[in-house]
């Protein structure tokens, strides 16, 4: 049984009613907002009433998925209640006077309260789960070297907005890569903590931690199957580094790319028949895709778009997000099966939301690492904020 | 799960920071979940508690099959199960024989090829001692890529080493990408001084006088 934010069956819903409401939106004559390109629209909506913590709180969850808040623009919709006490919220369209819900949203914190009516306006309007109550794992620059002159960085894991933030790892040495076990509170991660990298899984619930993969050389960029069965990974144990699968326990180790160049950053399709992943087989970095359960590397059609890194597959199937890696990084959204990739943002190393709308992503500001939130349809982007000396490597939970 | 006091002030500082942007104006406090079910919400809305790592990690490993050290190693060109850390490590012996790389590139240049024959001579005359490369990146690349290139570029000098008659049992290797850099910068200067290949001596303990 697993133990997730989202259950399977919900999850799946969730896909399904994503791949609805795309079309529905392709069509809209108003309001909604556009998937294609450069007819972006944004929802304005006013939120009213509201005691600053949960008006800050709305106006971010709303933000990140294109809804522009009290923007000065005339709203298209009206949220209006009461932050006092218990949250309330009463949804209406601004041009039919129809009220589309009226609730009240009884215990828990303000701050659960507002990501919940949050949620519900998403779900109204857009069709779609919000994001609030999703998680982000992460890795954190503090500065510093450890004494075997290692940059040292640890693993945190936070709300998707960035509040609640957690500690994971205090070991004083490089941690890199988290990954998590779709469906679970389970990090997988690199660690150099035993000087050399190692693989672990982490249960956040309990802290305790496994070891699950050490080998010589490299160990690295694990991914798990969206059934949470295997992980994908890339280890140079024959004699490049090279993808390889296995079980969440370890077992069943073998190799998946043979190649004498590197492969890094693989990630699943949804159906976990497909792994995309990055690969210098052909001299420069670029996409490529094999099946899961072995056989030929297939390079992706990127659109003319080179020094493709970084792949993530969108959780309902249609997209892959990837880091353009040259001059200044760029992130960049294509078809999964290949062809236009439009650039979204300056960034690198996006991961997706679990409703297939909006990115977390590693900005360089100054020199220094931040997390940002960028919407694909209204490229809204918004800061995460960090804790100090720089954050990246994001992992948004699934 | 035991906190100290000055970890869970780190925890509610550091959740103030990284919660600006959501209007954290006040503690955050609890972590309350939502009762279930009051809203029609997609999705549990979650504060669900999250346990800091204890950072004690035993290193368990997950049981059978899961592959450590059962590999042949060294003669078919894999990387052998020489384990650095069973060593004395000595970084300065081939300090002046460092190797640099150009840009995204792992292949050994012309003017550091004559660097792996004084390694390997070194290695031929004492047969005690192993070796350890470094793999390194540049600050540009991305985190991931520059991980598995820095391994690519230690192999790169390992099979130079290989080919000079010097097995592969004796050389072990380790990337660091870009999170180990000699020099902190975002020049020409500093990225060329990064990407780098280190020979690090190894010597079995008992044999350190």
């Amino acid at each position: 049984m697993k133990t997730g934010f989202l259950s399977a069956p919900l999850a799946r819903t969730a896909a399904v009613i994503l791949s609805v409401t795309l079309s529905i939106l392709a069509t809209a004559q108003d309001g909604g907002v556009t998937i294609t390109k450069g007819a972006v629209r944004t929802i304005p909506i006013s939120v009213t009433g509201y005691s600053d913590e949960v008006r800050k709180i709305l106006e971010f969850d709303l933000f990140v998925v294109g809804f522009e808040v009290n923007s000065g623009a005339a709203p298209q919709y009206r949220l209006a209640g009461s932050g006092q006490g218990e949250v309330r919220g009463a949804l209406s369209d601004v041009n039919t006077q129809q009220v589309l819900f009226s609730r009240a949203y009884p215990g828990g914190s303000p701050r659960a309260q507002a990501h919940a009516l949050a949620n519900d306006v998403v779900k109204s309007l857009l069709q779609i789960p919000g994001i609030a109550g999703s998680k982000i794992a992460f890795r954190n620059l503090p500065g510093g070297r450890n004494a075997r002159g290692e940059l040292i960085s640890e693993i945190w894991a936070s709300d998707c907005d960035g509040a609640n933030a957690v500690a994971l790892t205090s070991d004083g040495s490089i941690s890199f890569g988290p990954s998590w076990v779709p469906g679970q509170l389970k990090l997988f991660y690199t660690s150099f903590r035993g000087s050399r990298p190692e693989i672990y899984l982490q249960d956040l619930r309990s802290g305790s931690r496994t070891r699950v993969f050490s080998f010589p050389g490299t160990s690295s960029s694990p991914a798990v199957s969206p059934d949470g069965s295997k992980v994908v990974m890339v280890l140079s144990r024959g004699g490049s580094p090279d993808l390889w699968l296995a079980n969440v326990d370890g077992s069943g180790l073998r190799q998946l790319t043979t190649t004498k160049e590197l492969e890094a950053s693989p990630c699943w399709s949804p159906d976990g028949r497909t792994i995309c992943f990055t690969s210098a087989e052909g001299g420069r970095p670029s996409l490529y895709t094999m099946p899961a359960s072995g056989g030929a590397m297939k390079r992706l059609n990127t659109g003319g778009v080179t020094q493709c890194t970084e792949p993530d597959w969108s959780p309902d199937g249609q997209w892959i997000a990837f880091t353009r890696a040259a001059g200044e990084f760029t992130i960049y959204v294509m078809p999964a099966n290949g062809g236009s990739a439009e650039a979204k943002a300056a960034g690198e190393d996006p991961s997706w939301s679990p409703n297939s709308r909006t990115l977390v992503f590693t900005r360089r500001v100054g020199g220094e690492r931040r997390l940002s939130l960028l919407d694909v349809p209204s490229k809204h982007v918004k800061d995460l904020g960090c804790i100090s000396g720089g954050c990246s490597q994001a992992s948004w939970s699934k | 799960m035991k906190f100290s006091l000055s970890r869970v002030l780190l925890l509610v500082t550091a959740a103030c920071l990284l919660g600006g942007a959501a209007g954290c104006s006040r503690k955050p406090k609890g972590l309350t979940p939502l009762p279930a079910g009051q809203s029609g919400s997609a999705g549990p809305v979650g504060e669900i508690p999250l346990t800091p790592g204890n950072g004690v990690g035993t290193g368990t490993l997950g049981g059978p099959g899961n592959g450590t050290g059962t590999d042949t190693p060294g003669s078919t060109g894999l990387p052998s199960d020489l384990d650095a850390r069973n060593f004395v490590q000595d970084r300065e012996k081939f300090a002046t024989d460092t190797v640099y790389f150009d840009f995204d590139k792992s292949n050994v240049k012309p003017q550091y090829a004559p660097n792996i024959p004084r390694v390997a001579d070194y290695l031929k005359a004492n047969t005690s001692n192993n070796l350890l490369i470094e793999g390194h990146c540049d600050d540009r690349g991305t985190e991931e890529y520059n991980l598995a290139l820095g391994e690519r570029r230690a192999l790169s000098v390992r099979d130079k080493l290989m080919s000079l008659g010097i097995s592969g049992d004796r050389i072990t290797t380790i990337s660091y990408g870009k999170e180990k850099p000699a020099v902190v910068g975002n020049t020409e200067e500093a990225y060329a001084k990064n990407r780098r290949g280190v020979f690090v001596l190894l010597t079995p303990p008992a044999s350190v006088r």
